[in-house]
């Protein structure tokens, strides 16, 4: 799985006003149904590998049916969508607040989908952004720096931790750098209205000279290869998936609360295979019931007993509240104090 | 009574129309109230909401700025999903938000909010604007807040109470229909029970009407009463008339036929003494109907009120044979009475069922040769029946079901002498006794068979 890291034209494209180049394309296949009756055009943010499973999935399900799948980053793809009005049947997203604001832009088409009474209601916003995963932002540790330690199992334990004992994390914690990866700005914000701890916690990481990274997938690997001894908001579902393939690591929820990110598909204004479109739709909603895909691609579908068994999971809610980190002074404001207190240059 | 002008159709049709006019004045009122109260709970939302937006502006060296509350935007969401769009404009330039977003006509005063409903990106939206001064008192600079969100939680709303008010005023019209229905109905019972008071009455009953009425229709009954009142006198008049007139030419006939015979005997000369005959004869037809018509006349006086007592048929069926007898004598025919032994109970008029009995066994007399008998039976089975049976001549063949119509007489009469009302007056009583008056031939041999047919009690 590849995670977003947005371009140096993010702060342009999001004031929407200047123009800007096409959307980067990072990778495209096509899957040709022979006879091809239709074709299904999806942008998304989710490897090939990660979907490939669903896609063979979803097309054994509808025979005639071809996929072209193009995967691009976050920013590009609401690039695609709100300025360039490229043409896609559906776009799938793990930054909520941006498709959220698709919706709330018009750029969207509505759908009554008949699977969604089986679903919470935070899962679908206006008919139009329908949740299908369910994705922590969790605290990694390194097996060779804790050993048998006991982790922090909260914000304050951790920052507690950090203080007591500089020297030994100096320069080994990391964490995204929010100013180029879309879900660390999205956890980031959430943070900050959820705890006062946030602030304090990016002063202390300031000091200990923070490692900023733009993808998850890299954080992983330099925990559990030791060279960070912890990592701070990574996409949880990611580490779990890699957890099944290489040790050196553990996944700690912590108890004052959990984000938990929901990857989103939209239908496109444009949309001209509307009907496969839907049925798509249709299909991720129903992702709990295949959890022979759920192994697969290592997305975990929505599953409202998870949030009743665990209190502190919070899913980030859908709604124009969202909207508000994407205004351009509150995201200049945010991404000032972020940079004053975790980079101290 | 034409439809047209039924009073229970219009009462019906007019409490309706006051029904239905109520119900569409009750949707009404609770469509525009309901919106009232809807579009007001946006209005506060979306007021709040740019206040507290206006409220996080600050001036720093480099201008205005804005610290966009989570708030804000956050509390648009408790109406429902609806699409949120707002705009900053600090002297003319846009500092945050949609550049597109409309600012109202007029720019608002300050602390007064101005509201306006308007299109955006293709929906309805209302927008609501405040203006807040930020800056230093020697730069005071006017900034514009607008917040704006779409309605489809108000119409939401708006469809709900439609529907309510939509149900709730239909069935208030439905229940008020069926009320009026009543209602008509329960006003126009007194004429209905008037009418059945009128109608249940027998042809002869003129007694005034007691049914009680409201007094709206006091008047009316009155008016038929004393119609009634006076057709009453008017018949009761003639009655009398009739019986006077009887009486009066009654008396003098009988003066005229003694004059007669006294004559008759006197004159020697056959065709003389067959002129008074035939006079005399006609004296009698005379005095026979004078003397019918009484009757006749005294029956239905006393069958417009009937006295009814308990009396003994027996008794009764004895007595008029008894007073018959002499005139049977006179023509050898002997009256023979089989009555049960124990009395045989009825309630009626026994002057009444006198007469009918005295007339039957009349014509039996009369219309039988001499030297015969006449037989006067009472059974009781299913009904009482006083039949008398006579060896004459019969009502010989055909329809004799017109013999009980006045003045009418058979063709089986010869000469004797007879006005056509006895069977007239026999009918008359057996109905007012709830019975009827049979008229055959006797069944085992000669002779007429006449019975008087009283129900059982
Ligand atoms: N017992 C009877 N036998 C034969 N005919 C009869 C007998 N009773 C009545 N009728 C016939 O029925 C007719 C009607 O009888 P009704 O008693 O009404 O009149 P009436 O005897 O002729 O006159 P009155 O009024 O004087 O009795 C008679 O004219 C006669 O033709
Ligand atoms: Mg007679």
């Amino acid at each position: 799985m590849r995670f977003p890291c947005l371009a140096a034209s993010l702060i342009a494209f999001l004031s929407l006003s200047v123009a800007s180049a096409a959307f980067e394309i990072e990778d495209q296949r096509l899957y040709t149904a022979d006879p091809e009756r239709s074709v299904l055009k999806i942008i998304s943010t989710a490897d090939l590998d990660v979907f490939d499973p669903i896609l063979i999935a979803f097309q054994a399900e509808n025979p005639g049916l071809s996929i072209d799948y193009t995967v691009t980053g976050t920013s590009d793809l609401m690039k695609a969508i709100y300025v360039d009005g490229a043409q896609f049947d559906l776009a799938i997203s793990s930054a909520m607040d941006l498709q959220t604001k698709l919706a709330n832009d018009g750029f969207l088409s509505s759908y009554a989908s008949p699977v969604a009474a089986d679903l919470p209601d935070w899962a679908i916003w206006r008919d139009q952004v329908f949740a299908f995963t369910q994705e922590p932002a969790v605290l990694l540790v390194s097996e060779a720096f804790f050993g048998d330690d006991p982790a922090p199992t909260n914000r304050d334990e951790l920052i507690a931790l950090l203080r007591e004992s500089p020297e030994r994390f100096q320069g080994r914690i990391g964490t995204y750098d929010v100013r180029r990866s879309g879900f660390g700005y999205l956890v980031a914000t959430q943070d900050s209205r959820n705890s006062e701890a946030f602030w304090r916690l990016m002063e202390v990481m300031g000091r200990l000279d923070a490692k900023l990274y733009c993808c998850s997938g890299e954080m992983i690997r330099d925990v559990a290869e030791g060279r960070l001894a912890l990592a701070y908001n990574v996409l949880g579902s990611y580490a779990a998936s890699q957890k099944t393939t290489t040790d050196g690591f553990r996944i700690i929820e912590m108890t004052d609360f959990v984000n938990v990110m929901l990857r989103t598909v939209v239908i496109p204004q444009g949309s001209e295979n509307v009907e496969a479109a839907q049925a798509m739709v249709d299909f991720l909603l129903q992702l709990n019931e295949r959890p022979d895909l759920v192994a697969a691609s290592g997305l975990p579908a929505i599953d409202a007993s998870k949030f009743q068994a665990n209190a502190s999971l919070r899913p980030i809610r859908f709604g124009p509240g969202l909207l508000v980190f994407l205004d351009q002074l509150k995201r200049r404001n945010f991404l000032r104090n972020w940079e004053n207190s975790l980079v101290q240059e | 009574m034409t439809a047209g002008t039924s009073i229970r159709q219009r009462l019906f049709f007019q409490l309706a129309g006051i029904a239905a006019l109520l119900s569409v004045a009750f949707f009404l009122v609770v469509q525009v109230v309901a919106e009232r109260a809807a579009e007001g709970t946006q209005d506060d939302i979306l007021s709040a909401s740019a206040i507290a937006i206006a409220d996080s502006l600050r001036s720093e060296e480099s201008g205005v700025t804005l610290e966009l509350p989570y708030s804000a935007l956050s509390m648009l969401s408790t109406i429902n999903e609806d699409r949120v769009f707002y705009r900053v404009v600090a002297a003319g330039e846009t500092l945050t938000g949609y550049e597109d977003l409309p600012l109202p006509d007029e720019t608002p005063q300050l602390g007064l909010p101005t509201f306006e409903t308007l299109s955006y990106r293709g929906d309805e939206v209302r927008s609501v604007s405040v203006v807040r001064a930020v800056g230093p008192a020697t730069n005071l600079q006017n900034v514009v807040v607008t917040v704006a969100q779409t309605r489809l939680g108000l119409e939401a709303i708006s469809r709900r109470i439609t529907a309510t008010a939509t149900g709730v005023g239909a069935g208030f019209f439905l229940v008020a229909t069926a009320l009026s229905l009543w209602a008509a109905n329960l006003a126009l019972r007194p004429i209905d029970r008037m009418t059945g008071a009128v109608t249940r009455r027998g042809p002869k009953d003129l007694r005034p009407v007691l049914a009680e009425t409201p007094t709206e229709l006091a008047p009316l009954l009155e008016a038929i009463n004393s119609f009634m009142g006076r057709l009453r006198a008017s018949l009761t008049r003639t009655e009398d008339f009739i019986a006077e007139a009887a009486h009066r030419v009654r008396t003098p006939l009988a003066t005229v036929r003694a004059q007669a015979e006294v004559t008759h005997r006197k004159l020697q000369k056959p065709e003389h003494k067959q002129a008074i005959r035939e006079m005399i004869r006609a004296i009698d037809e005379s005095s026979r109907s004078a003397e019918q018509m009484l009757d006749h006349a005294m029956v239905t006086f006393r069958a417009d009120s009937l006295a009814v007592e308990q009396l003994n048929l027996s008794a009764l069926v004895e007595e008029t044979c008894e007073r018959l007898k002499p005139t049977a004598d006179i023509r050898d025919i002997a009256i023979r009475t089989k009555a049960p032994d124990e009395p045989l109970m009825f309630e009626g008029d026994s002057i009444l069922l006198q007469a009918a009995l005295q007339n039957i066994i009349d014509n039996a007399i009369k219309y039988s040769p001499e030297d015969s008998e006449i037989t006067v039976r009472v059974d009781a089975g299913a009904d009482l029946r006083l039949t008398v049976s006579d060896q004459g001549r019969g009502f010989g063949a055909g329809d004799h079901s017109k013999l009980t119509t006045r003045f009418e007489r058979g063709g089986n009469v010869g000469n004797i002498v007879g006005s056509g009302l006895g069977l007239t007056i026999a009918d008359e009583v057996a109905r007012v006794h709830g019975g009827t008056l049979e008229i055959g031939n006797n069944p085992e041999g000669v002779g007429a068979c006449v019975s008087l047919v009283l129900p059982r009690l």
